[in-house]
């Protein structure tokens, strides 16, 4: 770049009016995220080693610590499949097919996207709880969801529900059907077709959906917190462990936790953008 | 459309297998759980549900939860656009690394950017030490719940006017500075219009996360009934409380209210695809 020849996104020259209005735009973006983003960012990672790495790393030896790591891995082993089962027969119904009452399903599986974390929690509770439709039924087979993992599980597939499939269905819709049939008249059968044909022509925009929705059950915290009942070691996610250990005054525990949680939130975003370059998917 | 029948012919397979399991999950994920509050809510008295919204310490929750949600959407809308413009229309060292982390809100969980805000704006903390020398007290105030939004609702904007401010192009604005229209007077009559329904779509999405955002707020409210209470911690206390009318009642409330905001989002998106052919796609 020549000394003093400043430039735009599409490499035009600028006046200097336009080159103080640059400064000026940039120095405004550059301090509201910082001060926004990389403020809190930077705070997670020096509280997580304000007493150094030895601290921090026995922090990860707390039984009730290793529990929660335990139990959002096993959520996501469970929670992950199961919207990624639901986004792909979704976005193959709603994109290769034409019937009525389309665009109210594609509502629908929005849904959750615009109703509060804590209502995903209290509906189930209202379902499953001592004094909800299935309460007593449940009582009387000794069956717990509420305060029990079951029903972290389904708070967390509430909350998560359209990721796989919000990014399937325009993906879908876009590249259209004719290579299915071209295969399906071959004689190839309805599996082949999906496997060898559908699947490939997906996969980026499928991983996508996988990686957001991944990040979202691993961190979320206001669902589960409403069904979980806060039992240590047994019902205690990792972000619920973070605010126990935060509400203790055990500020290098809780953070140590949470920095784990901004590792996995820098790694998704790293993620998501090799997919994004690979796929030339936007994403937005 | 296939006239009678419910679906349109077609060579591809599956239809039944993957709308029936798609309709039964939908239903037993979602739809059976949001009737179940919907009855619960609607099975208490007329006049004591009104009573139970209408109730004092609701009313401030209300306050505080719609008026930092829409306070910070409104921030977002001023700096979400400046940092748009910086990524759309500006060339420098860190643009691609900047974008990236514009997802950061996203992807970080909310506990953990809960107990960060907590601790950067707390009276000791790094931000929290220099406001306090100008008498400003975020954590633990009004104030603390709006910046918790303003981080959670940044994304939408951005996300939002990105593709708009780049559908503008410079040739727009290029046309009205030859013409000899100044700086300023290209920004309010040239781009501003242009994208109005993108920032409008921002606000509006920015604005429904945020009156139903609870991990990120809580750490820093201070949770003080009647003053920094956003609703849905009154909900988890009434629920804590074994006041399962009260839940029932704010939490159909804030169902409603999401319908609306689904309602407005719909509205303000056709709004701008009818003026512009162009608007935010999510």
């Amino acid at each position: 770049m020549a000394r003093g020849v400043s430039w735009t996104a599409e490499g035009r020259r600028m006046t200097r009016g336009a080159k103080l209005a640059r400064a000026l735009l940039l120095f405004i973006s550059f301090g509201f995220l910082g001060l926004l983003l990389l403020a809190p960012l930077g705070a997670v990672l020096v509280q997580a080693l304000a007493k150094g790495l030895g601290a921090w790393l026995e922090s990860f030896s707390d039984p009730d610590t290793i529990s929660s790591i335990k139990l959002t891995l096993l959520t996501a082993a469970i929670v992950v499949p199961a919207n990624t089962l639901f986004g792909i027969c979704a976005a193959w119904a709603i994109a290769r097919f034409d019937f009525r009452g389309k665009s109210l399903l594609v509502t629908l599986i929005d849904l959750p996207f615009a109703v509060s974390p804590v209502i995903a929690g209290l509906v189930l509770v209202f379902l499953f709880g001592v004094n909800g439709w299935f309460g007593e039924w449940l009582l009387d087979r000794n069956i717990s969801i509420i305060f029990a993992v079951p029903g972290i599980v389904l708070a967390t597939i509430f909350i998560s529900f359209p990721y796989v499939a919000r990014e399937l269905i325009p993906l879908m819709q876009q590249q259209g059907s004719e290579e299915e049939v071209a295969a399906l008249s071959l004689g190839a059968g309805p599996w082949i077709t999906f496997l060898r044909i559908t699947l490939p022509k997906i996969r980026w925009g499928l991983l996508y959906g996988v990686i957001l929705c991944n990040a979202r059950v691993m961190g979320e915290f206001g669902a589960v917190s409403v069904v979980s009942g806060h039992i240590r070691g047994v019902t205690n996610t990792m972000p619920l462990q973070v605010e126990i250990l935060y509400n203790e005054y055990n500020f290098v525990a809780a953070f140590a936790v949470a920095s784990l949680l901004a590792m996995l939130a820098i790694l998704t975003l790293i993620a998501k953008t090799l997919v994004e370059w690979r796929s030339g998917i936007g994403g937005h | 459309m296939a006239g009678q029948r419910f679906v349109a012919a077609s060579p591809l397979p599956g239809f039944g297998l993957t709308f029936g399991f798609t309709t039964f999950f939908l239903s037993a994920a979602i739809l059976l759980p949001l009737g179940a509050l919907m009855i619960r809510a609607l099975g208490i008295p007329p006049t004591e549900l009104i009573d139970i919204l209408l109730d004092e310490r609701a009313v401030a929750s209300y306050r505080l939860s719609f008026g930092a949600a829409a306070l910070a959407a409104a921030i977002n809308a001023v700096f979400g656009f400046i940092v748009a413009w910086s990524l759309v229309r500006y060339d420098f060292p860190g643009r691609r690394l900047l974008d990236t982390m514009i997802d950061l809100p996203f992807a970080l969980p909310t506990a953990v950017s809960g107990i960060a805000l907590a601790t950067v704006f707390s009276p000791t903390g790094w931000l929290g030490q220099q406001l306090a020398l100008a008498g400003v007290q975020v954590a633990y105030t009004w104030l603390g719940v709006v910046v918790a939004l303003v981080l959670i609702g940044l994304p939408f904007v951005v996300r939002s006017v990105q593709p708009a401010l780049i559908e503008v192009g410079k040739e727009l604005e290029d046309a009205a500075e030859s013409l000899g229209a100044g700086g300023f007077h290209v920004f309010r009559r040239v781009i501003l219009p242009t994208i109005l329904p993108a920032l409008a779509t921002g606000f509006t999405l920015a604005f429904a996360r945020g009156i139903g955002e609870y991990g990120s707020v809580v750490f820093i409210s201070g949770n003080l009934p009647l003053k920094t209470e956003i609703t849905p911690l009154l909900i988890v206390i009434k629920l804590e409380q074994y006041d399962y009318a009260g839940a029932a009642a704010l939490g159909f409330f804030m169902l409603v209210m999401s319908f609306v905001m689904l309602f407005a989002i719909n509205l303000v998106q056709g709004w701008g695809q009818r003026r512009m052919g162009i608007g935010a796609t999510r």
